[in-house]
């Protein structure tokens, strides 16, 4: 577990690291780092994962159920049209085929 | 094993703020995305070996059936429609937060006072997001037409917040609450976010989902610390301060102030008086405007969300390089809100395979249009109308636009004589250096490209 302060600490550093990492992205990446960062949120799967797998009753099992098919939904989903929207970007000093 | 998983966790945080690092430059984006994929694969085959978890087969059901759909609406989604696409796999993250939540909450083994709290206020975010995001999705699927406004809105909105908000505390303070009271709860919290949403127009939605994507951002990290996780803490984190700048960076491009966004509509606070437009729009055909170009020396083409809709985008490409053989200049403007979204005409343009360093924003072209010898304007309007800049009574005024008008000749390809989007009239269309070719975008490119093949 990560207690109190110490968790603290990694909000407030994640949250100035997020803001730094984007502070100059052009206009023409707003879309994809839109999709990028939705992607990114898709780690909750893993959360989902952990909660389904401690459910116990027919409820919890159901919703951590919902919980999983959901947050699977985002991390596909946020990776398949961010790859597309990604691959089409190309400089004209590029070959292209 | 408790050791190898923290690492790998470790890992894929690391991976998620490098692959973002990479997504903020066309050179590198290609590479980002791969970057954070790794880091999710490998977080999430590790969280199989999390110790005491139970099953497993409705967990990988369930990512098969989630990951199933969500593959298959990606890869077969057209780029015109990636905004609500966004909106609706945004959504699902944070309605999945929101359900960790209600495990953890029905469960109520909470180590400390504070857990639970941040799984509540998770809860209530996350729903919002969930919620919101459908309703956004609908708007711009086209499922919902009309931005949905009743009486003393703001005013049941804010009782409906209120409730959530009583609500989750009563869940909060309860050692172990009532499978009833989670319930309402949940329920007060989806209906907020329908009842947020439904007044915003879909002009504006593009800054809502930004928005919604910041939220569910943080309903992940604080269920992060719920469950002791340190990936989501960090990567949920990141989204929602790297998505709150991108809200404001929106917001900013499209000259529309969050708050104005969430709280009033378009339309509503246009009251001024226009200014009649003064002249008449004079018509050119296709041949003259192929030779206008063929022999021009710079031509900046300006598209709009029309060429979009026409799917003239490939046609464009393919006249730009014809240009090119016969050594004129082209230039691409994009205007921030060009698109259904900021940066979203660049993907449409990209996909038809035009590089991205041909294309140029609004800050880097507008000097340049007083030395381009032709502007073709195609499927744009409100955002290359001078009143902008020019009548402080328009609805538009301020608004940065793109000043096409400027440019030695202006071409606009438009189907009919209509106004714009916003129903206002533009005086670029008058102008005695502006020439009308009225037809379907795609057909009338393709005529272009005929006759500046004959030259």
């Amino acid at each position: 577990m990560i207690e109190g302060f110490t968790a603290l600490y990694i909000f407030m550093l994640a949250a100035f690291t997020g803001y730094e990492v984007i502070s100059r992205v052009p206009v023409i990446l707003h879309t994809p780092l839109m999709s990028g960062s939705n992607f990114v949120h898709g780690i909750v799967l893993v959360g989902a994962m952990v909660a389904l797998g401690h459910a116990s009753t027919g409820w919890e099992q159901a919703i951590g159920f919902v919980g999983v098919v959901l947050a699977a939904g985002n991390a596909v989903g946020g990776y398949v049209v961010t790859e597309r929207m990604l691959e089409m970007f190309k400089s004209s000093k590029e070959d292209r085929g | 094993m408790n050791t190898v998983i923290q690492l790998s966790y470790f890992a894929a945080a690391a991976l998620f703020i490098l692959g973002l690092k990479r997504m903020s430059s066309p050179r590198t984006a290609r590479g980002g995305i791969l970057w954070a994929g790794a880091g999710m694969l490998v977080a999430t085959i590790v969280t199989f070996f999390w110790p005491g978890l139970e099953n497993y087969l409705l967990m990988i059901v369930a990512i098969a059936i989630g990951g199933g759909l969500a593959w298959w609406s990606g890869k077969r989604v057209a780029m015109t429609d990636m905004p609500q696409m966004i909106a609706i796999y945004n959504g699902m993250g944070g309605g999945a937060a929101a359900a960790i939540a209600a495990v953890e909450l029905a469960k109520g083994e909470f180590g400390a006072a504070s857990f639970q709290g941040l799984a509540v206020l998770g809860a209530l975010i996350g729903a919002v997001s969930f919620s919101g995001s459908l309703i956004a999705f609908a708007k711009l699927q086209g499922l919902m037409k009309r931005a949905v406004r009743f009486p003393n809105q703001q005013f049941i909105n804010l009782g409906m917040f209120g409730a959530a908000v009583i609500f989750g505390l009563i869940v909060f303070a309860m050692h172990a609450p009532t499978g009833a009271l989670i319930f309402v709860f949940f329920l007060l919290a989806l209906a907020f976010g329908v009842l947020m949403t439904l007044p915003i127009g879909g002009a504006d939605m593009p800054v809502v989902i930004s928005l919604y994507n910041a939220l569910t951002g943080l309903a992940v990290a604080f269920e992060g610390f719920v469950l002791g996780n340190a990936a989501m803490i960090i990567a949920g984190t990141v989204v929602g301060s790297a998505g709150t700048l991108l809200t404001q960076l929106m917001a900013k491009a499209m000259n529309r102030p969050i708050s104005n966004v969430l709280f009033s509509s378009f339309g509503q606070t246009a009251g001024g008086e226009e200014a009649a437009v003064e002249g008449s729009m004079k018509a050119i055909d296709a041949t003259d405007v192929a030779v206008m170009m063929a022999y021009a020396d710079n031509v900046i083409i300006v598209p709009g969300y029309g060429m979009a809709v026409a799917q003239a985008q490939h046609k464009i490409w393919e006249l730009t390089e014809l240009l090119e053989e016969h050594g004129v200049k082209v230039k691409f403007a994009i205007h921030p809100v060009a698109g259904r979204m900021p940066g979203h005409m660049n993907v449409l343009l990209a996909e038809a395979g035009v590089p991205y360093d041909k294309i140029f924003d609004l800050d880097e072209i507008n000097a340049e249009f007083p030395r381009a010898d032709v502007a073709l304007v195609i499927g744009a309007n409100d955002v290359v109308n001078p009143v902008a800049r020019t009548n402080p009574d328009s609805p538009i005024y301020g608004m940065p636009i793109l000043n096409a008008d400027q440019a030695k000749n202006v071409i606009v390809i438009k189907r009919g004589k209509g106004a714009g989007f916003s129903g206002i009239e533009n005086a670029l269309f008058f102008q005695d250096n502006t020439r009308m070719l009225y037809g379907d975008g795609q057909e009338m490119v393709g005529k272009l490209i005929q006759q500046v093949k004959q030259l």
